[in-house]
């Protein structure tokens, strides 16, 4: 059903924007209405059991593995070119983004069964809780299987495909869908789950990450934070 | 110099008789919530003991405050900036919930509902984080409770360095005493320094420490950050929270509810101005037994013409100058020095103060003569160690300890000696280095406390509170979504608080 035309050009043109549309405007919307609900959630403080190795070695493995895609897929031909063969450019994904996979997805699984065993952390879980993580554990999953898959095709080929869909979608070209037609199931799939993941992360704990990209304007700040009063001379005057 | 006024509490520990009344009133306006049932704004300990959360005060052992670096510089003790974004995902200092206590009800209805039985029904604990049976409870809010459980736990408190702890233990050589504890709002707050959003704040005009909550995104660093472990996070809205200082009494001239509910009338407000820019350099001083006299001197005197003249260029109003004259923080920390900072070497430079106790005269030194230097006994023959007390609020220089009791002592003496006739009181007022002026003043402070002497607290000015007239018919204080008030509700974002219903607490099966 996916290499129908309608429904690639539904599921790799269109979808795509409607999760960006809704992982930003969605975003903006909780972030100006709803601040008190905008927090990671940490459950660190119920049970550090298992959290400190679980949690480090997912976030770490997971920013390596987000970095590696904007970098893989974003970065212009000219940067990368000079420096590396389109075989030497997939083989160096495929080692960096397999190790940090790997190490993402162990961590996951000793959260994963942190979250479901223990009876502090399961009962004070809220559905979307367990479904982003088991989402995320199965993005992994996929993407971790592209590994063995690519190790057939070395050309480099299937991995420029790839990445002039990805600048297609970021430059607004959705005519790009085309390209995917024929692309494997398991790169299809990592791609749809990938967007849905954008697509459900204002309404769920996702939202963090904004908030652990804003963290670090704390290297800027001075240590000290003193607030001067509002006076009345500052609010807008009343009609 | 860049004046600031802070509203600073002094609490006199030698009245406090351990009542708990501020921390009941406090958590019955502040706290009694779901998630924050383990979180006491204000708690009362009693020493030696290892106070709650456990070993709050082995900084060793929980990294809070600052440290000093070779260079003379100050970083958090848990680690600078880049340390703590590191450590982000996964807070290697904070504490668990059960290094405070699990929260806890019982189980009432099975007293109502349970059928006939050979014995007498109980109510079991339930646990207030699953709603299941808890076993048994084995740490609470206030376990140590007049020198509850074995002498070798409570021993491990932090306060015994150097002292030779083992014949405390015998049981006439025993001692004790009460520790009230609140937020600190220190000057240098390592909370406000630890947090990666920046949402902890100092407000400029009354000194007060807050938490923005819409800005906190539970990184938790503030938990850690703090050696007072009085930073709480709140594990069902998963935001961190601390005591406010009462701010919106305090901004109407009215005491915190803490204050004005001490039976005791042991607690104390009062203004005092600071010198803002000393801040740094009396928090980074290299010796830590001289913090104590370091933020002794970024107090203002207000009765100074070129204090009162700065601080006006600096924005302070009239009103909270005449009240820094009238502050008893002021006369007690500043003019007596019989008040002090609680660990002053976390260098957080706290500003909320401590007279020490007096304690009876040992045993062995009453039932013969009593060891006396001068016209004042030996305060050193006190009961309660004063190396003991030294390293609670000296980081352990027992001279200021020793001058403090002793002139407390000094003051007592001095109005003995005048009921019973039995002589002026010159000699011991000269020892003490109090004049009768002093001594009269501080009698009225300590013994009489009136209400207008102890809170001495200036409205905040008009022009900075906030316009009552749109908060007319609005809905006051929620957790975040509209007019609502009871459980959180679901929302498009984020769907609810926690999954389970506000009292999770389900019956024992019979």
């Amino acid at each position: 059903m996916l290499s129908n035309t309608y429904v690639n050009t539904l599921l790799f043109g269109v979808y795509p924007y409607v999760c960006l549309v809704v992982l930003l405007i969605g975003s903006l919307i909780r972030f100006d209405r709803e601040p008190y609900t905008w927090k990671s959630d940490s459950s660190q403080m119920l049970r550090k059991r298992e959290l400190r190795l679980g949690s480090n070695l997912f976030h770490y493995g997971v920013i390596v593995v987000i970095l590696g895609h904007f970098a893989g897929f974003l970065a212009p031909h000219w940067a990368v070119d000079w420096a590396l063969s389109p075989t030497a450019h997939q083989l160096l994904a495929m080692v960096v983004g397999g190790i940090a996979g790997l190490v993402a997805i162990t961590g996951l699984t000793i959260l994963i069964h942190r979250r479901l065993t223990d009876p502090r952390i399961r009962l004070n879980s809220r559905k979307w809780d367990i479904a982003i993580t088991l989402m995320l554990w199965m993005q992994l999953a996929l993407g971790l299987l592209t590994v063995p898959l690519s190790a057939f095709h070395m050309d480099g080929e299937l991995f420029e495909t790839l990445t002039s869909y990805v600048k297609g979608i970021v430059t607004l070209d959705g005519s790009v869908a085309a390209l995917m037609i024929d692309v494997p199931l398991t790169y299809k799939l990592h791609v749809l789950l990938g967007f849905t993941l954008f697509l459900v992360s204002p309404f769920t704990r996702m939202i963090h990450i904004w908030s652990g990209a804003g963290a670090l304007a704390y290297l800027f700040r001075p240590y000290q934070i003193v607030r001067t009063p509002k006076t009345r001379a500052d609010e807008p005057v009343r009609p | 110099m860049k004046i600031r006024a802070q509203v600073a509490m002094v609490l006199n520990l030698d009245k406090c008789i351990g009542c708990h009344t501020c921390s009941v009133t406090c958590k019955q306006v502040w706290t009694s919530r779901q998630g924050m049932e383990y979180a006491w704004f204000n708690n009362v300990e009693t020493k030696p003991g290892i106070g709650y959360p456990k070993d709050w005060e082995n900084q060793d052992r929980w990294n809070g405050g600052w440290k000093r670096k070779k260079n003379g510089k100050i970083v958090p003790k848990q680690g600078g900036k880049l340390a703590v974004l590191a450590n982000i995902f996964a807070n290697p200092n904070l504490p668990e919930i059960d290094d405070y206590y699990e929260p806890f009800t019982f189980d009432y209805e099975h007293l109502h509902v349970a059928p006939e039985l050979p014995t007498t029904p109980v109510a079991r604990p339930l646990s207030l984080v699953t709603g299941r049976p808890m076993e048994k409870i084995e740490w609470g809010p206030n376990w140590e409770e007049i020198l509850g459980g074995e002498f070798d736990k409570r021993s491990q408190d932090y306060n015994f360095e150097a002292v030779q702890k083992d014949i405390y233990g015998q049981f006439e050589n025993t001692f004790m005493m009460y520790l009230p504890r609140l937020c600190e709002h220190c000057l240098n707050p390592s909370c406000v320094a630890s947090c990666p959003s920046g949402s902890i704040y100092k407000r400029e005009e009354d000194g007060i420490v807050l938490i923005d909550q819409d800005k906190c995104r539970g990184w938790r660093m503030c938990v850690s950050g703090c050696p007072y472990k009085k930073i709480y996070y709140n594990w069902t809205s998963g935001k961190a929270e601390k005591c406010i200082f009462c701010y919106p009494r305090i901004e109407a001239g009215q005491p915190t509810v803490c204050s004005e509910t001490c039976v005791g009338r042991i607690r104390y407000l009062g203004v005092l101005l600071y010198d803002a820019d000393g801040i740094e350099k009396a928090a980074s001083v290299e010796d830590e037994q001289a913090l104590y006299e370091e933020q002794l001197k970024l107090f203002l005197d207000p009765n100074d013409p070129a204090v009162i003249e700065q601080a006006r260029a600096d924005g302070i109003a009239d009103n909270w100058i005449e009240a820094a004259k009238r502050s008893p923080a002021y006369k007690m920390a500043v003019e007596w020095k019989i008040a002090f900072p609680l660990h002053p070497e976390y260098r957080t430079l706290p500003m909320v103060w401590y007279v020490p106790p007096l304690s009876p005269i040992q045993s062995h030194a009453n039932a013969g003569a009593i060891e006396t230097v001068g016209e004042i006994p030996d305060v050193r023959s006190l009961r309660i160690p004063v190396r003991y007390l030294a390293n609670l609020l000296t980081a352990g220089a027992e001279a200021p300890i020793v001058s403090a009791l002793e002139r407390m002592l000094a003051m007592r003496i001095y109005f003995r000696q005048r009921q019973l006739g039995e002589g002026d009181g010159a000699a011991v007022l000269a020892q003490a280095g109090l004049t009768t002026a002093q001594v009269e003043e501080m009698h009225r402070y300590l013994a009489i406390a009136n209400y207008e002497d102890r809170f001495v607290i200036p409205t905040s000015h008009r022009e900075h509170a906030e316009d009552a007239y749109g908060l007319k018919t609005s809905c006051g204080f929620t957790f975040g979504n509209g007019c609502d008030f009871g459980p959180p509700h679901s929302t498009l974002f984020g769907g609810k608080m926690g999954r389970r219903k506000l009292t999770p607490v389900r019956p024992v099966d019979t």
